[in-house]
This record gives C-alpha cells, sequence and structure tokens, in this order.
C-alpha cells in the first residue's frame, strides 16, 4: 500500500476541512472498497481522513413519513432496521443481497453510494482505463465485458456502477445530504450520479472535499409493495448481472404508479422512467410489463459480451413487477 | 573460478550470513517514517504496537502480535479466511485498518476457546468434520459465532421469505447464504453447513 497519514476525524467540518487543503486526501467510511483499492494500487490518497466514527450513525423516522440515513450506519444496521424493512422492503433486499454478512458489517451508506467499479480493467493495473487514467484508453470495450453496462455507455467507459443499495435509493427518489467546502446541500439520487461520457473518471457530481452525511428517502406510501430481484454468475457474494428494484402501486387491475431502478445495466443506478411512462395507466399484465421492459431497453446498446443482459433485464423487469402485482390479490 | 568469482557466486545465496567486513545499509535501526503507537484489544488483553497507518488488522495480528490464527487467503475480503470478531460483529480484518479500530474488543479464534474448553463450534467442527486443510476454519468459526448472534437478534438474510419475522429459524439454505462470505477451497460446506446447524439448533 501507498504510504499515507492517518487522520482520525472529530466533527465534519474537520473533515471536510481537511480534505480542502489536501488535494490527494480521502475519507475513509468501512473501507471495503478503498482499502482494497489502496492495496492494488488503483487509490492512492493521502491523508486518509476516517469519517466512521463522525455521529451520522442514526436512522430517523421524520414526521413526514420519511426516513433520514446517517451516512455512517452500517450496510447490515440499515438491512436489519425494522422501519426499513416494513416500510421500503426493497431497500433492505438490496443491501442483504449485496457483497457478504461481513461486509456489511464494515461498509457504511456513504461509502456503499461511493464505490468504485468493479470493471476488471479498473482494477488492473497494467491495463488502459480511462476511468483511472484519463485518456489512457479502453480495455473492456474489445474485451471482457460480461459484467459491464448495455445503456448510457460512452466511447470512452462501459464500465457499470456496481452498488445494489444506490439502485433502491434510486426508485425511491432518495435525496443525498452533502456537507462540503462550499457548505451544505441536498443532491437528489437522479442528479447524484454522471453517466461517463469524456470524462469517466468522475463518478459522481460531487467535488473534493464533499462529504455525504445523510441520505434521506422520501416518504412513499406503496413502498411497502416494493421488491428487489437480483441475478449474478452466483447463487451470493456476487455482483449484479442484472437487477430490478421496483415498487408497484395497482388498483383495481390498474397500475397507478410505478417506480423502477436497474442495476448492473448502466454506469449508474439506473431509474427506468421510460418503463415507468408506459405502465402507468395500463392493466397490471404480463403484456404492458414487457412492453414497458422494452420501452426502457430499446436504448440498449449491447456488445458481444454482455448482449445477454438485454432479455435478461427484460425478464427480470416482467417477474419482478409480477411478483409485485400478485401483492395485489 | 577466481577468488573474486567464488566470492560472487556466495554472496547471491541470502541465507549466507554477511560477511563482518562488508557494511551493511540499513543495517541501523532507524526511525521509521510515519509509524504510530497503537493499542489493540484483542482476547481481553491491552496490546500496544509501533505500526504504520497502513498495517491492517490482519497484518497487525499476524505480524505483530503472533496471531496466526486469522489466516490470508485472498488478502481482499473476498474469502473470508481472516475473519474476526470487532464488538462481536465479524468482520474481514484483511480490510480492516489497525490504526481505525483501536476503540473495538477485538476477539480472534484465539479468544474463542482452549485447548481444553473447545467453543461449542469448534467442537462442532471437529464432530462433523468439517474441514480438510483447515485453512479456513479460523475464518469460518469466528464468521459462524457472528452469524449466529445476527441471527439470534432477528437479521434477516437474502433468502429470508418473511423480511420481517421476528424469529430465524437456521436451516440449510439460511446458513449457507449467510456464511456466503466463507469460502473453503476444500469444499468442505457438506459438513460445515451440519455443524453449524447443530450449534444454532
Amino acid at each position: 500500500m501507498n504510504p499515507f497519514r492517518y487522520e482520525p476525524a472529530s466533527d465534519a467540518a474537520t473533515a471536510v476541512a481537511l480534505l480542502a487543503r489536501a488535494p490527494n486526501a480521502a475519507f475513509l467510511g468501512g473501507g471495503t472498497n478503498l482499502v482494497d483499492l489502496m492495496k492494488i494500487g488503483v487509490a492512492t490518497p493521502d491523508p486518509l481522513v476516517d469519517v466512521s466514527r463522525l455521529p451520522f450513525n442514526q436512522i430517523e423516522r421524520l414526521p413526514d413519513g420519511g426516513i433520514r440515513i446517517g451516512a455512517a450506519v452500517r450496510n447490515s444496521d440499515l438491512a436489519a432496521d425494522r422501519t426499513i424493512r416494513e416500510r421500503v422492503p426493497v431497500l433492505a433486499q438490496a443491501l442483504l443481497a449485496g457483497a457478504s454478512g461481513q461486509l456489511r458489517n464494515l461498509a457504511t451508506t456513504g461509502g456503499n453510494l461511493l464505490q468504485r467499479t468493479r470493471c476488471l480493467y479498473f482494477q488492473d493495473l497494467t491495463k488502459p482505463c480511462n476511468k483511472r487514467t484519463p485518456g489512457a484508453g479502453c480495455s473492456a470495450r474489445d474485451g471482457y465485458n460480461r459484467n459491464l453496462a448495455i445503456l448510457s455507455t460512452s466511447e470512452a467507459c462501459i464500465a457499470s456502477h456496481p452498488s445494489d443499495l444506490a439502485v433502491a435509493l434510486a426508485a425511491l427518489d432518495a435525496v443525498v445530504h452533502v456537507q462540503g467546502p462550499k457548505g451544505e446541500q441536498t443532491i437528489s439520487l437522479g442528479d447524484f450520479y454522471r453517466r461517463p461520457g469524456d470524462e469517466p473518471w468522475r463518478d459522481t457530481v460531487l467535488e473534493h472535499g464533499d462529504l455525504i452525511t445523510a441520505v434521506e428517502v422520501p416518504p412513499l406510501a406503496y413502498a411497502t409493495h416494493s421488491h428487489h430481484r437480483k441475478v449474478r454468475d452466483r447463487a451470493s457474494f456476487a455482483f449484479a448481472l442484472v437487477s430490478v428494484a421496483a415498487a408497484l402501486d395497482v388498483a383495481d387491475g390498474i397500475v397507478r404508479d410505478a417506480r423502477i431502478a436497474l442495476g448492473g445495466v448502466a454506469p449508474v443506478p439506473w431509474r427506468a422512467s421510460k418503463a415507468e411512462v408506459a405502465l402507468r395507466g395500463a392493466p397490471a399484465t404480463e403484456e404492458t410489463f414487457a412492453r414497458a421492459a422494452d420501452a426502457e431497453l430499446a436504448d440498449a446498446q449491447p456488445l458481444p459480451g454482455n448482449a445477454f443482459k438485454v432479455p435478461l433485464a427484460r425478464r427480470v423487469i416482467v417477474r419482478t413487477l409480477l411478483d409485485l402485482t400478485e401483492g395485489y390479490q | 573460478m577466481s577468488r573474486r568469482e567464488r566470492q560472487n557466486l556466495g554472496s547471491a545465496r541470502s541465507s549466507d550470513p554477511p560477511s563482518v567486513a562488508t557494511p551493511v545499509p540499513m543495517a541501523v535501526a532507524q526511525p521509521r517514517p510515519g509509524v504510530v503507537t497503537v493499542t489493540l484489544h484483542v482476547n481481553g488483553v491491552d496490546r500496544s504496537l509501533t505500526i504504520e497507518p497502513w498495517i491492517t488488522l490482519l497484518d497487525a495480528f499476524r505480524e505483530h502480535l503472533g496471531l496466526t490464527g486469522p489466516k490470508k487467503g485472498c488478502d481482499r475480503g473476498q474469502c473470508g479466511a481472516c475473519t474476526v470478531l470487532l464488538d462481536g460483529r465479524r468482520v474481514t480484518s484483511c480490510l480492516a485498518l489497525a490504526v481505525a479500530h483501536q476503540d473495538a474488543q477485538i476477539t480472534t479464534t484465539e479468544g474463542l476457546g482452549t485447548q481444553e474448553n473447545l467453543h461449542p463450534l469448534q467442537q462442532a467442527f471437529i464432530a462433523h468434520d468439517a474441514f480438510q486443510c483447515g485453512y479456513c476454519t479460523p475464518g469460518q468459526i469466528c464468521s459462524a459465532v457472528g452469524m449466529l448472534c445476527e441471527a439470534q437478534a432477528g437479521w434477516p438474510s437474502a433468502v429470508s421469505l418473511d423480511l420481517t419475522a421476528n424469529q430465524v429459524t437456521l436451516d440449510a439454505d439460511e446458513i449457507r447464504e449467510r456464511m456466503s462470505g466463507n469460502l473453503c477451497r476444500c469444499a468442505a460446506y457438506a459438513n460445515i453447513v451440519p455443524a453449524i446447524q447443530e450449534v444454532a439448533s
């Protein structure tokens, strides 16, 4: 590992100030991704500012019915939280589908959102990667890309976003609370992640020194009818080939509203807005669901190695919506 | 072969002691830059050590504290061989920096039982022949200890049918899912699962 100084942060303002004056510094949360990247030389921060002990470890029920999740809340605690399990099952399921018990005990909410792609070339210093080294080139486009994105890719990068939690949060219209050198701000999850374009090294809109302090899940009555389904190469402890986080509001056999987000298929947690439009007001049938999936996936630009994701995503979307519809019968 | 050539050949063998006449660079102990003094609470004992901030808990155990129970398998959080308990919670110690966990009560496999009085899971692993080479076993057992506490607390898993149930029944599917962070290259899973199930019930 590259040598670095370790600075435990006493409060958020100090943490932000420490980063603001050190262009190479990084925040440390649970470390499950960052420490790994430091070991393999992909990340070389100095100093490392530990924010995992900051007092952002509460899960609060808000008066309007929303839920505020502190950035330092561990993935395991969030998945086990009774309010989360009862009111937004999709969130608990997404968390439980991710990583292993050991990693969930370390990983934080804020850190989960900022984890980097697991594209093999991003993690291999001997191979060109535009996300790791601007302008170096992309090894994945003509290489091994089974795990990579089919939607909203660019010439420069086809990496997929690895988080399961972020997919559920995208479906729930979550809002990220940030404290940074320029003050506090809130960013909707839909605006939080950047599509790669010609700057794939910038995963999010955060500036250097911006610290996630909380994630807020706004109230959504029908989130009790929500579900996360993940398809992967192993039964457990693997990243998504395709995942779907969905919430469905059905009355008298008609879809009143729907939220759908996809994982494993895009450089960002992918909100399936076109599918949602196709669902609203339509009968809650398999035909509708398939049409909605097709509407979303029409823009896919698969490569030979990941073309299977188009029909797979279609089937996973349809199955998830059918399961949710059964909950209304 | 000249004398010089023989000397050169000899000097290529690292097992030879350095010649007294040869000055050995860096042989004099120098203060290492960036080292920090860290106190870890391991198996009920406070242990003080002087290490660099990039030393992981796993390397601190194995290289500095003489605790070689936690094993280095992948060193990337993927195999679970390094699993220990931090305040009773299972974690992969290869991804945790020692300097960042000085406030935790740490339990390694060495702290779980004694030769005379094995931990119930250690006993069950022996009774069920739940290992071949044994390299993953300390991690498997520490992980199982943490996993049983999680189940006791009613935590659901990815295969739990009722997410809101108060009680968890640890059948084989539940154990396999909850233990998926521990790989066994000998594939002793068929015996690991019943060993854990026996202690769970």
